[in-house]
């Protein structure tokens, strides 16, 4: 089982995260190259030259930094793989957890269900974000989105596999709550970056990911179904 | 009869949750790589990820 899912796991993680990265190419990274003009207000046109030199460092000019180009982009190829491998486990683990038929028609639906959990719910409550763009402490975010994901994941899990009323009204709960607690948001004031650039970036991620996860969704259900007599 | 019963009940209950094991691990394991991928403070990781992380919409700065 555990070769079964490993192996499952790294191919449509790998491949998955290859599809990401086409995406991020084609329509997420040119938005945030164009958005760090106008990142850190006032200095960006300085600190922009600078960061060009420097790589993509956040001001610290003793910090690694991938430069700009093709060693960026290989970096975001590398994390792009590493996390749709991540949540390559997570899907993969999850399906086998629940002992059902998989096969890529009905991965494509876990897909969905991982895009609800770790895009759509989180984004609901904290919206992508734009280098430049006004947020809260970033702890803070990060401990509502990881919360919020976890509590839609758990909630979709009783949807589909608790039996009993109760069961259902706690998913309903759970995937209301975070969303009732609301996420941490910052006063919203002037920033630099262009109201039309964090609207293009809002909705190309949202269709990049969610090609993701249904790509993602659809290799795990066939690999994790086709490793099926080998492991 | 009955204790037999029983016993070949526990039995299947244990080979259920033994069976499990893999699939929970991998659940954790995928979680790990992700935190580490996505939500690390390492700016040296953060650096390397930045792009990949404003995509998937990870919070960020």
């Amino acid at each position: 089982m555990m070769i079964r899912i490993v192996m499952s796991a790294l191919l449509a993680g790998a491949l998955a995260g290859v599809v990401v990265f086409a995406g991020h190419m084609w329509k997420t990274t040119p938005l945030i190259v164009h958005a760090e003009v106008y990142e850190g207000g006032g200095e960006a046109a300085a600190a922009s030259q600078g960061e060009a030199a420097a790589g993509h460092s956040h001001g610290e000019a003793k910090e690694w930094g991938a430069a700009d180009g093709f060693e960026r982009n290989a970096f975001t190829l590398l994390s792009d793989v590493i996390t749709a491998i991540g949540f390559a486990f997570v899907l993969i683990g999850a399906m086998a957890l629940s002992g059902r038929e998989t096969g890529w028609r009905r991965g494509i639906i876990w897909g969905l269900c991982g895009y609800a959990a770790f895009y759509l719910s989180p984004a609901f409550g904290l919206s992508p974000e734009l280098p430049g763009m006004a947020a809260a402490d970033l702890t803070a975010r990060q401990a509502w989105w990881l919360g919020t994901a976890a509590a839609t994941g758990l909630a979709l899990a009783l949807i589909f596999f608790a039996e009993g009323v109760l069961w259902k009204v706690a998913a309903a709960v759970l995937l209301v709550v975070p969303h009732v607690i609301g996420a941490p948001h910052p006063e919203i004031e002037p920033g630099g970056v262009p109201a039309e650039l964090a609207a293009q970036f809002a909705v190309a991620t949202l269709v990049v990911t969610g090609l993701f996860w249904m790509a993602l969704g659809g290799l795990s259900g066939y690999f994790f179904e086709r490793f099926e007599e080998t492991a | 009869m009955q204790e037999q019963h029983t016993t070949t009940e526990v039995h299947a209950t244990a080979a259920r949750t033994a069976s499990k094991i893999p699939a929970v691990l991998a659940l954790v394991f995928g979680v790990f790589v992700v935190l580490g991928a996505g939500f690390a403070h390492s700016s040296t990781i953060h650096n390397a990820a930045h792009d990949a992380r404003h995509a998937f919409a990870f919070p960020c700065h």
